[in-house]
């Protein structure tokens, strides 16, 4: 005798894909609704900031007149912030996950260290913040310059960029590390030469990702001091500076309507250097993408 | 210890033979933990040989060929105790470094593990590692290398490509190559044809006996016929303890051992 039923089989064919489809009908709900609040954000920026949009916009300083207000402070700080956050978090970053990956004995405290590294990514921005206040302004005595918000902008994001990195290490296979360490390689030439070069797309995919998130930040650079109306860039590491989210912050508080305009405009650049952001982190995901 | 390795006649054999062996192993005992894998291992490697290993999976195989360049001390939780003489020295004398053991003894391994590079710079690699930066020298051995690994003629148009587009076979004897291009004294292959479709199979099979004219080699292989066909001298392993290790052509005609015969009769394994 069959074990299976063939007619009952049968019967619960229909449910079976009725419930398949259902399955299907939710989640294309779920990302339309997503998409549809996106949309009526965008429209409304688009709407709001493209008039002020211009040449003059990007290039001028900011200004009590709405007409003549511009934003080109707060872009040229948030370059010089990411100057110093990009090299600093990098570098202290991936130096960080390449020792844990492959150095650290896998013992207690090598876990307890991992662990923290990872709670520390879900942190508040704002405690990053104070840290940075007094660390960098007050004991460092850096004062509120580029050089103490872009090391707390470092901060800030050096958790994501260790984890990032210690994923795109692991997923190095292990065979070619055993091939290299077979051909007599040391521990270092198998790192720099194979390990590093192998997992560097998936870092640097994780660095500008890391780095897009600081650029819209705006909690740790208020605490840290950074000024809201500027009437000039900053000349080196000391000056002072804004950034584009709290000049936007700062436009967005005003009563005037008009600012409000502006502040749109602001919006649409800051995107802007979010998308290319992550245009490039995309290409180099896919250009660097190796088969193993 | 004493050494009187050199000249001495390569245990058991029906008909003791004068070679020199590469390797003297002897009491080598070795833990995962306090999984006792390998047993009062006693052995001598020939020179210019093919010597193959068999038995069933988990007996040991792998993890014998990887003491001999050292491979097995990457898993944390091994313990080994003993000795293997190599050439005179002890491999686990601190002053013998095992950068410089793995010049002596490459590996080739059992799932084709090219570098995510070019063809060029795989061969290339090994050299490179040790320094050497002319690149007329390291022309030459890329194509020595190739050559003899027997793959020049398939890739000798496409060096600057990625290994990866390459197929199976031609990826292991491109491994082999790699191997070759740190001139090493022995080689260790470890199941280099499970991966690999029979005519692939072949030419690697054809590579090992041109090979044993300049290379000692050591080979894990699971197939019968392959150790019959290429190997002269074979050890059957079981459960962690060389049970018999003699003349191939004995081995497969005529084994002393009663598990020995079982195993190549098929009988279990
Ligand atoms: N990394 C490891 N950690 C713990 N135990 C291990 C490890 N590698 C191997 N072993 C154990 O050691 C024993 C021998 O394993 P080994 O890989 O040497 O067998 P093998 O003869 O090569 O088998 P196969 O023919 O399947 O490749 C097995 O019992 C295995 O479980
Ligand atoms: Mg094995």
């Amino acid at each position: 005798m069959a074990l299976i039923n063939k007619e009952s089989v049968k019967k619960k064919m229909g449910s079976r894909i009725a419930a398949n489809n259902f399955a299907k009908f939710l989640f294309i709900l779920a990302t339309s609704f997503s998409l549809l609040v996106l949309g009526v954000l965008l429209f409304r920026i688009l709407d709001e900031g493209l008039p002020y949009l211009s040449l003059d916009f990007i290039t001028s300083f900011a200004s009590r007149l709405p007409e003549r207000a511009g934003i080109w402070a707060a872009l040229v700080g948030t370059i010089w912030i990411m100057t110093v956050t990009a090299p600093v978090s990098f570098i202290l970053g991936v130096g960080t996950a390449i020792y844990l990956e492959e150095y650290a004995k896998k013992n207690a405290f090598t876990k307890f260290v991992q662990i923290n590294i990872a709670n520390l990514a879900g942190v508040p921005s704002i405690v990053f913040g104070l840290l940075g206040l007094t660390i960098f302004v007050r004991l460092a005595g850096l004062g509120s310059s580029v050089l103490a918000g872009g090391l707390t902008m470092s901060l800030l994001i050096l958790p994501v960029i260790v984890v990032a990195s210690q994923e795109a290490i692991r997923t190095v296979p292990k065979e070619i590390r055993e091939a290299s360490f077979g051909m007599g390689a040391t521990k270092w030439q198998t790192i720099r030469r194979i390990v590093f070069p192998a997992a560097l797309p998936g870092i640097l995919t994780g660095t500008i990702l890391a780095l897009s998130r600081a650029v819209g930040e705006t909690a740790p650079l208020l605490v840290v001091g950074a000024l809201a109306y500027v009437a000039f860039v900053p000349e080196n590491l000391l000056s002072s500076f804004t950034v584009l989210p709290i000049q936007l912050y700062n436009w967005t508080s005003r009563p005037q309507e008009d600012f409000h305009m502006l502040a749109a405009s602001g919006i649409i650049i800051l995107m802007i250097i979010l998308l290319i952001m992550n245009s490039i982190a995309v290409y180099i995901r896919n250009k660097f993408h190796k088969r193993f | 210890m004493d050494i009187t390795i050199n000249k001495k006649s390569v245990q058991k054999g029906k008909e003791e033979q004068e070679v020199t062996p590469v390797f003297n192993i002897n009491n080598l005992n070795l833990w995962y933990g306090q999984d006792h894998a390998l047993k009062d291992i006693k052995f001598d490697i020939p020179e210019k040989q093919v010597t193959a290993i068999i038995g069933p999976s988990g007996c040991g195989k792998s993890t014998f060929i990887k003491t001999l360049n050292r491979m097995v001390e990457m898993v944390p939780i091994v313990r080994m105790s003993g000795e293997i003489i190599y050439r005179d020295k002890n491999i686990f004398d601190p002053k013998y470094g095992v950068e410089e053991l793995r010049t002596q003894v490459g590996m080739v391994f059992q799932k084709p593990n090219p570098f995510p590079k070019s063809i060029y710079d795989n061969v290339a690699y090994g050299p490179r590692i040790h320094g050497i930066k002319n690149k007329k020298v390291l022309d030459e051995v890329v194509e020595k290398s190739l050559r003899g690994a027997a793959i020049w003629d398939e890739v000798k148009d496409r060096l600057n490509e990625n290994a990866f587009g390459l197929s199976g076979g031609q990826q292991q004897r491109l491994c082999i190559a790699r191997c070759l291009a740190i001139e090493p004294d022995v080689i260790l292959m470890d199941e280099p044809t499970s991966a690999l479709d029979p005519i692939s199979t072949l030419k690697v099979e054809e590579l090992v006996q041109e090979l044993k004219k300049e290379y000692s080699i050591v080979i894990v292989t699971h197939n019968m016929q392959q150790a019959a066909r290429i190997s002269d001298r074979t050890a059957f392993f079981l459960n962690g303890e060389v049970v018999e290790y003699t003349d191939t052509s004995t081995l497969f005609s005529n084994p002393s051992d009663k598990r020995t015969e079982d195993y190549i009769t098929g009988r279990f394994g």
